[in-house]
This record gives structure tokens, sequence and C-alpha cells, in this order.
């Protein structure tokens, strides 16, 4: 079985956001960067065990320049056999669709797997915008991702119960919670990944589709006022003054 | 109260980051979240009963803590010697009993295999020891001779195939779980040599010291060997002398001299937090100058013993560390640690005594840090030995 997996780079969960003077874009300065979880926790590690079941290689892809390459070793620390890079610093979710599917067009890999969203945009576009370039069946926020090599048997959470689908390979599938468990690269891996090959691909021209105009931090969390319980006309008064919800 | 989340963030002031190799940041980050899935949630319980969470040996082998700078070959993870520095400062920011179970494994134990073991002996108990099927301990400090080792009293007598071994060890960690004892005694004519003593010997036990405030969980234990026949090839051939235990030590302190900068980061990055959270006359008492103060002199000294680390894990990766040069760095850090471990402990008010925090721990831990591996002042000699010539051990 041949396996893509798509890999982003994410700020660390604990970083503090702060955007440009101008808030047109994200500060990165001072910010670690850590391998999207759920492209990490769920895609890779999920190729991996499919791998590890039914034979095959599981290839990482990533889209990013030079200073994402500590990121690629781990997905090859992890388990990955060979990794990607293309070297361009993407623009948006089509740029980064758009550059793994020109790679991913006359490979043939049987399933292409990518977390259900990035925990930076979190917009979730990059699957089906994939799927759709490469003119693959897509199946979103996947819970258990199955496959006997021909089919990939996939489930999700739905409102009051599980969707389950089988779908003929090959396939776009997006994981969420539950697709696999967090493995942690052990240091024989770490060496290992040293010797596998990371490729470097020049990107193509591709027309950028969204303009970020405006980034705006959400209001910081404001404290917890506490009310008598026998002051029940304070309450009232204020949802209607202050949180004007009634 | 206990077993909270483990919040902690890493600091690093002087992108000292820049100056690691990919695969040095990938194995902190491994060590980093292992210890946060592992050993965070259990560690203030295991401690406070004083047990030792025996379960983790298998899990650190799992992870590669043991040895990792040794070959691949002979159960090690072929890494060099700034990957094991900050493989034992993740280690030691989780507690630094855990940090010590991998440091005798791999630094005292493993090491000495390697360095001065026959090759029989080297694939007999190496890749079980990386493995962590055997669990090893070190045994050269005795009841009457700590900071003296060259004086113990522990001896061997040859009777044919094997040597009769007879003395008694003390404060050796691992040792009430030991499946392997490098014991270090001295011969007919004087002179110190190395063993591998195996559990079930006759005549070997190795009882447990209980009542320990420090390093609780760590298990500590004594060796007693009464006419133990040891086989001959058990012997470690290839050492002769006080060099044999004090090059392991050498390895061991190198450990630790990263190790202590992983205990200093965790309580500073506490008290920072707790500073920031905690309000006093109407605003968070980070904002005060005493706060400020001591925070960033915190902060300062784990930079400076961050690049002191650095720079001794560069020469040590060429084979260039002096033994001066890891007094030097042990003895810094540790103490550096310690103090930022009480100063962590003011800032967190009375909350800093609770175990709520991880500061009490570390600090109870540091007092062990700073009297083994030689003390805090046998370091301080070591280095005055070294610049002025004379030697002030024997007065
Ligand atoms: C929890 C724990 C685990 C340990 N694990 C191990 C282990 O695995 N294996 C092992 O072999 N050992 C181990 N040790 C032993 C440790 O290395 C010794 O405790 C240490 O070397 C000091 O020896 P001592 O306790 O006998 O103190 P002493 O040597 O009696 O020292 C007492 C005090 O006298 C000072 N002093 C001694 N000589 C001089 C001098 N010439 N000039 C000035 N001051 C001097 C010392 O600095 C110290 O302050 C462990 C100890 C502890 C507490």
């Amino acid at each position: 079985m041949k396996l893509l997996v798509c890999i982003n780079k994410t700020p660390d969960t604990t970083a503090r956001i702060s955007f440009t003077s101008d808030g047109t874009k994200f500060d990165s300065s001072g910010v670690q960067f850590i391998m999207n979880p759920y492209d990490e926790w769920y895609a890779l590690v999920r190729a991996v065990e499919l791998k590890e079941q039914l034979g095959g290689t599981v290839t990482a892809v990533h889209v990013g320049s030079a200073d994402s390459d500590t990121i690629i070793r781990k997905a090859l620390a992890i388990g990955a056999d060979d990794a990607i890079r293309i070297n361009k610093a993407p623009t948006d979710a089509f740029d980064i669709a758009h550059q793994i599917s020109v790679i991913a067009r006359d490979q043939e890999y049987d399933m292409i797997l990518l977390g259900k969203e990035s925990i930076d945009y979190n917009s979730a576009e990059v699957g089906p915008m994939l799927a759709e370039l490469l003119e693959l069946p897509f199946v979103g926020f996947a819970n258990k991702v199955e496959s006997n090599g021909q089919q990939a048997i996939v489930s999700r959470d739905i409102e009051g119960g599980v969707e389950t689908a089988i779908i003929p390979l090959p396939v776009v599938v997006s994981a969420a919670k539950g697709t696999a468990e967090q493995r942690i690269p052990n240091m024989r891996g770490i060496m290992m990944a040293k010797s596998k090959p990371l490729k470097v691909v020049e990107p193509l021209e591709v027309a950028q589709t969204v303009l970020p105009v405006q980034f705006e931090l959400p209001s910081g969390r404001t404290t917890c006022r506490m009310i008598d319980p026998d002051n029940m006309e304070q309450l009232v008064e204020l949802l209607h003054t202050e949180a004007k919800v009634i | 109260m206990a077993n909270k989340e483990d919040r902690f963030q890493s600091h690093d002031h002087y992108n000292v980051d820049a100056l690691l190799e990919q695969d040095h940041l990938l194995a902190r980050d491994a060590v980093r979240t292992w210890v946060k899935q592992s050993v965070s949630p259990i560690i203030e319980d295991y401690s406070e009963r004083a047990e030792c969470p025996v379960h983790l040996f298998k899990e650190l082998a799992e992870i590669g803590a043991f040895g990792p700078s040794l070959p691949i070959k002979y159960g090690g993870g072929g890494m060099d010697e700034i990957a094991y520095g900050v493989i034992m400062q993740e280690l030691e920011r989780g507690d630094s009993g855990i940090r010590s179970m991998a440091s005798v494994q791999g630094s005292l134990v493993m090491y000495p295999i390697y360095r001065f073991g026959s090759e029989e002996q080297r694939i007999k108990y190496l890749p079980k020891l990386g493995a962590g099927e055997f669990v090893g301990c070190f045994g050269l400090t005795e009841p009457d001779h700590g900071s003296d080792p060259g004086g113990m009293t522990t001896h061997i007598v040859d009777d044919g195939d094997v040597y009769i071994l007879n003395g008694a060890k003390m404060w050796i960690t691992n040792a009430p779980q030991a499946d392997v004892a490098v014991v270090w005694a001295k011969d007919q004519e004087g002179a110190i040599r190395g063993l591998i003593v195996e559990k079930g010997m006759s005549g070997f036990s190795a009882p447990e010291i209980h009542g320990k405030w420090s390093l609780r969980a760590s298990s500590t234990g004594e060796l007693v060997f009464e006419d133990v026949r040891v086989p001959k090839k058990n012997l470690l051939p290839d050492v002769k002398g006080l060099k044999g235990p004090l090059s392991c030590l050498s390895k061991a302190r190198y450990g630790i001299a990263w190790g202590a900068i992983g205990a200093a980061m965790d309580c500073y990055d506490s008290a920072l937090r707790y500073s920031l959270e905690r309000q006093q006359f109407g605003r968070p008492i980070g904002g005060f100058q005493l706060t400020q103060k001591k925070l960033a002199e915190m902060i300062t000294e784990i930079t400076k013993a961050q690049l002191l680390a650095w720079r001794l894990g560069t020469l040590a990766n060429k084979g260039e560390a002096t033994p001066a040069q890891i007094s030097m760095a042990k003895r810094n850090n540790v103490h550096m640690a310690l103090e930022i471990a009480r100063e962590a402990r003011q800032i967190h008010g009375g909350m800093g005594i609770t175990n709520e925090y991880p500061i009490m721990r570390h600090m109870m831990n540091l007092e062990t840090v700073l009297t083994y591996e030689g003390t805090h002042d046998i370091h301080l000699l070591i280095t005055g030995h070294n610049v002025t010539g004379l030697d002030a051990f024997r007065g």
C-alpha cells in the first residue's frame, strides 16, 4: 500500500499568538513550531500502522521552507519512509492543495491522509481541495480508518451515531481523534531518520486566491462576577444592560 | 492535591536552540513529551510514597534513554553527547530520581561494560540493559568511604575459577531492583578492579535504604557481599585503578550538569507562571520589583548554565572535555538549580511548600544531586587543584 501523508507546521499549542503591527500577518518571532497534531497523532501514525499491517511505504509531504526540516525529520522518526518538501512558504489552502496535487498526481498513492484541520487557521480546506484537484473521493473527519488493500473502510461520528463508508482506493481521508494514538519517536527512530531520503522540489506558480485583510485577537476573557443568590434583580439587570443577552 | 496538568513551557532566552542540531531538538521534544505523559501525572504520588515507579525502566528503554551515546550494536542509540545531555535535562525537568535511574543505567553500568568489558560481556549484558530487561547499579561508595573512594575496603581474593568478594557498598541507586551490579573492589595487590555481580549469586544481597527525604522516587540500597563467588569471566578485563570508576563518574557528572538545568527550568517556569497569575495588592506579584529580581536572576543563571553545558557538550563530542571541566559544570549547574528552587519556592508563597507545585520535590532532590557524584566542595577542590596544581584533598 502506497500512502501519502500531508504534514503541516503550526505554532506550539502553548505559543502566545500576536500579529504584525498592521494586523495582516501572524507574528512568528519567538514562536516555537510543531507538527500539526492532527497530522502527526492521527494521519501519520495511522498511515504507519496501515503500512505495518499491509506492507508498503509511507511518504510525508510538506509545503514549506527549509526551517520546516526538523518537523519533516520528526515524521521520518515516527515511521515515514521518505519525505518530500515543496520549497515554498504557502500562501493559502488552495496553494498547498495545488502543490501537493502536482506531487500526488503521477505517483498513484492508494491513500492520502491528512489531519482534519491545522491548529493554526483551522479552515479544514486542504483535504477536500486536494481530493477535488485529484478527482478522488474524500472522507473528512474520520475517527477510524481501516483498509484491506483494495478499499478503505472509514468511520466517523455523526449526530446520534456512526457513519461508515467503504470506498475503493485511491482515496483522500482527513483524520480526527480516535484514528490512532500519538507515537513518541524514540532515539533510534530519530537516528534512523537521518539517513532517510528527504527530497526538496521546487513549487509551481499558483495565483494567490485569498488575501488576509485583517487579523484580530478575540477580546480577552473577562473575569467571573459573583451575584448574591438573594439579589436576582441585579442579575437580570446585568444580563440586560451589560451582557445584553436578555 | 497534586497530579495537576503539566503546563511546562520551555524558555530559551538566548536562542540556545539555534546551537542545537535537528536530532538534539527531536530528542529533547520526544523526551519532554514522554515526561509529560508518563512522569508528571504520577511523580508527586510516587515521591510522596517514597516508591520507585519501576514500570518506567521499560518505558525509559523504549524511548531510548539508556546509553543514548553508546553504539546501537551494544544497546545504545548511536547519538552524540549533546543529545545525551538534552535527554538528561528533560528527564530531570520531570524528576531528578527518574534522571538518576537513567544516568546510572547508561553512564555507570552500560558505559563501563562497553568501555572496559570483554566482547563476551558486552554481548551478554548491554543489549538487555539497553532494552530495560536488566536493571543495573554501580557500587563504589562504602559506608566509611564516600568522597575518598580510594580508601575502599571491599576486596576480592583469587580462588581458582572465581574471585571471592567481601565487603559492603552504601547509597547505591537502583540497587534494590538491580539484576546486575558493577562493583569496584580491591584485589590482593590493592588495585581497584571492576566486577559484574549478578542478582542471585550466593552471599549477595541488596537491602533498600529507607527514610530518605530526597530522591524519593528513585530507590537506593546497600550492596552486601559475604563470600560471593564471582566467576573470573565477570571481571572487567581492561581497567585497573581508580580511573575506572572515575571515568564512569565523568560521564554521569556530565549528564548531571545538563540534568540540573531541567530541574531549574521547571522551577523557573512554575514561578514565572505563578507570578503572573497570583494577585496581591491588586496586581500580579510579577509586577513587583523584588519578584522581578528573582525571576531575572533565575533566567540569567539558567542561560549561563545552558551555555556552559552546551560548550562542555561540544568539547565532549570531540573527546576533549576534561574531568576538571566536567567538575566545574556539575558544581555550578547543580548549585544554580538548588538556588533557583529556593527562590522559586518563595515566589510561590505558601503554595510553594505543597505538592501542588513541583518546587519542594525538586529542591529536596537537588540536595542529593549536590552531594552525589562528588560533593559540591569536592568539585571545588578539583577545580582548585586544576588551577593551582596543588592537591588540597590530602591536606
Ligand atoms: C540518593 C543517593 C544516591 C547515591 N547513589 C550512588 C550510587 O549509585 N553509587 C555510588 O557509588 N554512590 C552513590 N551515592 C553516594 C555518593 O556519591 C556519596 O554520598 C558522596 O560521594 C559523598 O560521600 P559521603 O556521603 O560518604 O560523604 P563524605 O565523603 O563523608 O563527605 C561529608 C562532607 O565532608 C566533605 N569532605 C569530604 N572530604 C573532604 C575534603 N578532603 N575536603 C573538604 N571537604 C571534604 C564533603 O564535601 C561533605 O560535605 C549516592 C548518594 C545518595 C545520597
